[in-house]
């Protein structure tokens, strides 16, 4: 019987859920930044998230079965082509008189954006109670 | 434990073993929600009980090394972790369904604490009758 896990589970959780806040406060962020060059235009990122593999610890049988906690295995970018404005009045234009923006969708961005909000604070949510009841354990036959 | 705390508080200190091992395991589902091609798992939580507190029921007998086995190991042992059916399949994976793991998390935090509960009205007894009063 050990509560205390899940303390490392949740909290696993919450801290890839900030990870995804983060990126995403970046791109509605730069979603208006123009560049000069397709090159140099910023790039929508996004965290990829993988189960914790703990097993590898506990050795095999069934012993090592036990419940995963979340890690961020790394941030893409997106690849997704600039968008090419004609504005010969940015200073930013190139001879054609075009800037380039990265291609963002603010409402995907905010969707994504409640996604990651609700998934943390269920995570939240699972911490409070499991506390709860760790405080409740620890005060077995007290009364 | 003595014999006299484990007969005194009867099957509840193994129902909140079972209890925390699946608040841990539906912690993890909760936790796993976005992430891709985790799948859901629990336990089935009479079969764990009946295992944890070593009545195994009608188990059949394996009497050579081909047989199946139809347990899920010796009593006492971990309780079997099962794949959750998923209700509608997610494009990356994921058969975590959150309104279902919360309802079941919030089930078993009851489980929980009416399993406490029961331990510890039997510890007051115990130490009534100790007592004499």
């Amino acid at each position: 019987m050990n509560l205390g896990k899940i303390f490392h589970i949740s909290g696993s959780a919450l801290s890839a859920q900030s990870t995804r806040l983060n990126t995403i406060a970046s791109n509605l962020a730069n979603a208006d930044t123009a560049a000069s060059t397709p090159e140099a235009v910023y790039r929508a990122r996004h965290p990829v998230f993988a189960a914790t593999l703990e097993q590898a610890t506990a050795g095999a049988g069934p012993q090592a079965q036990s419940a995963p906690g979340v890690r961020v295995t790394g941030i893409v970018e997106s690849q997704a082509p600039p968008v090419a404005r004609h504005d010969p009045g940015n200073p930013l234009a190139d001879e054609n008189g075009y800037v380039y923006l990265p291609a963002i969708n603010t409402v995907e961005q905010m969707a994504d954006m409640i996604s990651a909000s609700r998934s943390y604070s269920s995570s939240v949510e699972v911490l409070s109670t499991t506390r709860d009841l760790m405080l409740r354990t620890l005060q077995l036959g007290r009364g | 434990m003595s014999s006299i705390t484990d007969r005194a508080l009867g099957i509840h200190p193994q129902a909140l073993a079972v209890a925390a091992k699946r608040v841990e395991l539906l912690a993890a589902n909760i936790a796993n929600a976005d992430t891709p091609n985790f799948k859901a798992r629990d336990i089935d939580f009479r079969a764990a009980l009946a295992q944890a507190s070593g009545q195994q029921g009608m188990a059949l007998a394996t009497t050579r090394q081909g047989h199946i086995s139809t347990g899920s190991g010796q009593p006492g042992g971990p309780a079997e972790m099962m794949y959750r059916v998923p209700n509608h399949a997610a494009l990356d994976g994921n058969t975590v369904d959150s309104q279902l793991e919360h309802a079941a998390f919030a089930e078993n935090a009851v489980r929980y604490q009416a399993s406490l509960d029961f331990i510890n009205s039997r510890i007051n007894g115990l130490r009534k009758a100790l007592k004499g009063e």
